[in-house]
């Protein structure tokens, strides 16, 4: 069996709402959309106050060239264009829309419908991708149509669909290859046709041999789709050592994927894309997972982007826990800790998921004992502890050096400490610091 | 016998040798040095602070020997006094500068801005604040982690565990800088330590709209203007919803003091008013939010 | 409600703690510590007892009184000194108080000095070994014959000579049976001499994932290669290499010693490095050496060169 070639960790899966079909959440009273929910520059809004608004309009445009368009979610009236506060306390631009009803756009198609043909061109794929405000919703939140507009001097060979949701919790990619495989397998043909490769390959981790079943008897239906049964090891999802399990191929430091050839797309990007292109739907909401241990029900829902964290709570599971510790935004090795839950949700959002404080508080810290975990659990053959001394006094070209920049934060370091050292922190803060060496450099 | 001999002429031989090849080394590759480096150096602090810009003393000391004199080169942690040596040693008159102090400018203390959240994490400055907004949910303040008491080489700075806010040690702070730089939040400004070393000064930083920063801080700035229509000598501005105080202007007044509704304007070392009698209850049972004035007198 | 907290992921930990790889170290020291019992009856339990307890008292008065931290005794680190260093000396009732000097020593030299569990950068037992095989070369080297009733619980007990030092005296060729030396019936080091009891320990120890077979099988595979060269070279001025790697302390080091995480380096490469550094070394200090043994020497002398290795074997980057 397939998997990456170095490091690696195996987190308890947790994967307590595999069986939670989706659901439609339903629509909050008020909603906030932020201008910036990608990577890249915020979009610039354009309605103004007192404007009505229908389900997938415009209401936030793409000016700078790292940005991507933003729709509404809800129909009603704009109350305001201010800023708000994001799940990590930072005031971001935002349009607070007053929702009224549930009116949509006539252009998108809401039938039931699968819509099987795409006559349209590469380069009208991308143009459409962009229009609709498509991004990677594997956490990244990455412009999609930058990332299928290939540089001429570049050549994409590989197509790489990443179903391999490594994270523990997180089932919306598993959900959605269940209920959607059809959808999914059509979507990654239009990525493929975008690119012009004559295959691509769905990594499913081998944990899930329910949607390989499935997406293995759908991929058959088509031309050029390959499911890859992958080897059940974090980090298998991030983008580099996915390329290296199934291509065997290694990105090199600070390139990337097309310079080895590959695209990877995440297996809800590949849904949202069927979604936008055969559906005229703009992305305006994903599959998020509600979990946690000391939750009576696990849930998997279609959210629109918007809804507040509290929204979520509140119907979920009326309140948080007594006991609960931390909620975080995406899954516990690489997601975020939300400190305000009256942030609304975003694009890159993947799930709610809670965390018992017996779990949530970090153990203290005492002194390495050069055991090596760290250099051993690490996907990028770096050495976490060298990192942290060097980081602690302040040797940060040093750091560098040592390739600092290469670490993808995955996590595995920490997680195997016995000294736990918060060594991915210090790591964090030493490429911070390292990028602002070098960017001084450069001026 | 022969054998302590032969020892002894095999060892002294060697050394003679050994002398001899370092000899022509130093020679050959002797670095000639102004000698008033050397005596600039020695009269310099010596704390490689950081506060000049240069890499240290000895780098400071080869500036000032490169460049002939002292114009745009100040020692700020040696102040007017080795000013003064350096001049003579350097044959030029000293620049004359206003003495200055390192002032904290948030006054987000843990009942100020009671904490929203628990942090967690790594106790850096730095890294929250590229995590997140701070526990008390303010983007601005002061996060209390500690990086400008680590950043001091003069001990001057000490985090109040009460107030979870730095307090400067004006005795010891020599306006090096090195605070200023270590601040993610740019929370720390040098200003002239002032008549008698009394200062007014805004204790906020925070941009955001009034009711947006009340939220998250009790002793916010909410940039009502009031201080700026008082000041009878326009030393205060108000941009992006936050008041500033120009050192160079006040005359220290302190009518702005009395005008603030949040007691964000700190004045400090100056004589306690004669209160008039505020009702004691309230005086003995929350000092910190009656009289933020002279109870900044010890922070300060 | 409590206030949510917040930290930079990730937000799960393992299960894995220092305090728990000690503990395990700790259990995988039991057989040899029981062998040691059954062979050399009540002394060995009154130092082991001793070491151990020494070794905890002076590890929690340093940190009380002197570095005034809060005491890491927990961990059981200092239980692995203690027995480790009790492993290290022969069995007789001088050594039930002299191998409290030897724990002060370990201790307080050879790990509170460098600030504790992590930063040094000597194996401490072996410290403490050095420290009283120098300080007092005849009782560290009076070694008492292993009773031939197990568990026999007498206080006395006949002294003899351990193989190695037999060899070393005699120059004869010891014709000692490979069996007796695999189970440990013979004189040495209360912790050493069964090579059954040690591998027992090793491979649990293996299988937990705390140390890897690398040190271990470089060290023995270099012992015994190096010893076989020069066994056939010159068959009666040599023992021959499966006694010689039987015999003293071989086996309890490249085990137990070696494989010390904090002292040795972290990378595989450099473990083979520091495994056949050590298996030289050994070799070397028993032939032309003043000592019948150096593995404690051998291991001291790569311990300084961890640091070393650490810089110059660095693991393969994934991006490069």
């Amino acid at each position: 069996m397939k998997t990456f070639a170095m490091g690696g960790v195996h987190p308890e899966e947790n994967k307590i709402s595999t069986t939670a079909v989706i659901e439609e959440f339903p629509l909050p009273e008020t909603a906030v959309i932020l201008m910036n929910q990608h990577l890249g520059a915020p979009a610039t809004p354009c309605v103004a106050k007192g404007d009505t608004v229908k389900v997938g309009q415009l209401i936030g445009k793409a000016e700078a060239f790292m940005c991507a368009n933003v729709h509404s979610p809800f129909s009603g009236t704009v109350q305001k264009i201010d800023t708000c506060k994001d799940a990590f306390g930072l005031a971001k631009p935002a349009i607070y829309i007053k929702v009224e009803g549930d009116e949509w756009e006539e252009s998108i198609d809401r039938s039931p419908d699968i819509k099987r043909e795409c006559d349209l061109e590469p380069k009208q794929i991308v143009d459409k991708l962009k229009e609709m405000g498509v991004v990677g919703l594997g956490g990244a939140t990455f412009p999609t149509h930058i990332k299928y507009s290939i540089a001429p001097d570049k050549k994409a060979e590989y197509l790489i669909i990443n179903a391999v949701e490594c994270e523990p919790y997180l089932t919306s990619d598993h959900r959605v290859m269940m209920e959607h495989a059809e959808e999914i397998c059509i979507g990654v043909s239009i990525l493929r046709k975008a690119l012009g490769v004559p295959n691509a390959y769905i990594g499913i981790e081998n944990n899930k041999p329910e949607p390989i079943a499935v997406m293995k008897a759908m991929a058959a239906k088509f031309q050029g789709i390959i499911v890859e049964p992958l080897k059940v090891k974090y980090p298998q999802g991030a983008e580099k050592q996915l390329i290296n399990a199934i291509t065997g191929r290694r990105v090199p430091s600070g390139k990337l994927p097309i310079d080895v050839g590959c695209v990877v797309s995440n297996v809800g990007t590949a849904y949202a894309v069927y979604e936008a292109i055969q559906k005229n739907k703009p992305l305006m909401e994903n599959i998020l997972t509600v979990t946690g241990k000391k939750l009576d029900k696990q849930h998997n829902y279609h959210v629109r982007f918007g809804t507040t964290y509290n929204d979520i709570i509140a119907h979920s599971m009326g309140s948080l826990p007594e006991t609960t510790g931390k909620v975080i935004s995406g899954g516990p090795m690489m997601g975020k800790a939300v400190s305000n839950l009256d942030a609304p949700t975003t694009k890159g959002a993947s799930s709610v998921l809670v965390i018992d404080e017996s779990e949530a508080t970090r153990a203290e810290e005492s002194n390495c004992i050069r055991c090596g975990k760290c250099m051993h659990a690490c996907p990028m053959g770096l050495e976490p502890y060298l990192f942290s001394s060097l980081v602690k006094n302040g040797r940060i070209e040093e750091a560098g050096a040592h390739n600092i920049l290469d670490c993808i934060e995955c996590g595995c370091c920490f997680f195997s400490c016995p000294a736990n050292k918060p060594l991915l922190d210090e790591i964090r803060l030493g490429k911070n610091l390292y990028r602002g060496i070098l960017m001084a450099k450069k001026k | 016998m022969t054998g302590i001999w032969s020892a002894v002429l095999v060892l002294s031989i060697t050394g003679a040798i050994f002398a001899l090849v370092l000899y022509f080394v130093a020679q050959k590759f002797k670095v000639v040095e102004d000698p008033l480096i050397d005596e600039i150096a020695e009269v310099l602090p010596g704390a490689n602070c950081g506060g000049c810009g240069k890499a240290g003393c000895r780098a400071m000391a080869e500036a000032f020997v490169k460049q002939g004199n002292m114009e745009g080169l100040k020692c700020p942690a040696g102040g007017d006094e080795v000013a003064k040596k350096v001049a003579a040693l350097l044959g030029c008159t000293p620049e004359e500068s206003e003495p200055q102090v390192a002032v904290v400018r948030c006054n987000g203390s843990c009942s100020n801005a009671k904490a929203k959240s628990n942090y967690d994490g790594l106790q850096d400055c730095a890294f929250a604040n590229s995590l997140y907004s701070g526990e008390s949910g303010c983007m601005f303040g002061c996060l209390g982690l500690g990086n400008c008491t680590r950043a001091c080489q003069f001990d001057a700075l000490t985090m109040d565990k009460e107030t979870g806010l730095p307090i400067v040690d004006e005795e010891k702070c020599v306006a090096c800088g090195a605070c200023v730089k270590a601040c993610p939040r740019g929370i720390i400004e040098l200003r002239n330590k002032g008549m008698k070393n009394r200062r007014v000064y805004v204790a906020c930083r925070n941009k955001e709209k009034g009711a947006d920063a009340r939220k998250s801080c009790t002793a916010a700035c909410i940039g009502c203007g009031k201080c700026a229509k008082t000041c009878p000598f326009g030393a205060i501005t108000v941009e992006n919803n936050v008041a500033y105080i120009d050192y160079k202007v006040c005359k220290l007044c302190r009518k702005c003091v009395a005008e603030c509704p949040t007691g964000a304007i700190h004045a400090v070392n100056f004589p306690p008013k004669p209160a008039p009698a505020p009702p004691p209850a309230a005086a003995t049972a929350e000092p910190t939010a009656t009289t933020p004035a002279t109870e900044t007198n010890n922070n300060q | 409600m409590k206030l949510l907290n917040v930290s930079g992921s990730p937000h799960v930990h393992s299960d894995e703690s220092t305090k728990r790889i000690m503990w395990r170290v700790n259990l995988a020291l039991v057989p040899s510590l029981i062998v040691a019992i059954a062979f050399f009856g009540i002394n060995a339990l009154l130092i082991a007892v001793v070491s151990v307890a020494s070794c905890v008292l002076f590890q929690w008065l340093i940190e009380k009184c002197i570095m005034k931290t809060k005491s890491a005794v927990c961990d059981g680190s200092a239980i692995v000194t203690g027995l480790l260093l009790a492993f290290n000396v022969p069995a007789t009732r001088e050594m039930i108080w002299l191998v409290a000097i030897g724990a002060l020593v370990a201790i307080g030299i050879g790990k509170m000095s460098f600030g504790g569990l992590g930063k040094n950068p000597f194996n401490p037992a072996l410290v403490g070994r050095v420290f009283m095989l120098i300080s007092f070369p005849v009782q560290m080297t009076t070694w008492p014959k292993p009773g031939d009733n197990l568990f026999s619980m007498s206080v006395d007990a006949t002294t003899g000579a351990t193989p190695l030092g037999m060899f070393k005296e005699g120059g004869v060729s010891a014709t000692g049976d490979v069996m007796q030396y695999f189970i440990g019936h013979m004189g040495g080091s209360m912790g050493e001499v069964s090579a059954l009891a040690i591998l027992i320990g090793a491979l649990y120890l293996m299988w937990r994932k705390i140390i890897s077979w690398h040190i271990p099988v470089s060290f023995i595979g270099t012992a015994f290669v190096f010893a076989g060269i020069l066994w056939l070279c010159d068959k009666g001025g040599n023992m021959d290499p499966l006694s010689t790697i039987l015999t003293g302390g071989i086996m309890l080091g490249a085990c137990f010693m070696a494989t010390d995480m904090v002292t040795s380096p972290m990378t595989k490469t450099g473990q083979l490095i520091f495994g056949i550094g050590c298996g030289l070394l050994t070799i070397i200090i028993r032939k032309w050496g003043q000592y019948p043994e150096g593995v404690s020497f051998a291991i001291l002398l790569m311990n300084s060169v961890t640091p070393l290795l650490n810089r110059w074997c660095k693991p393969k980057r994934f991006a490069n």
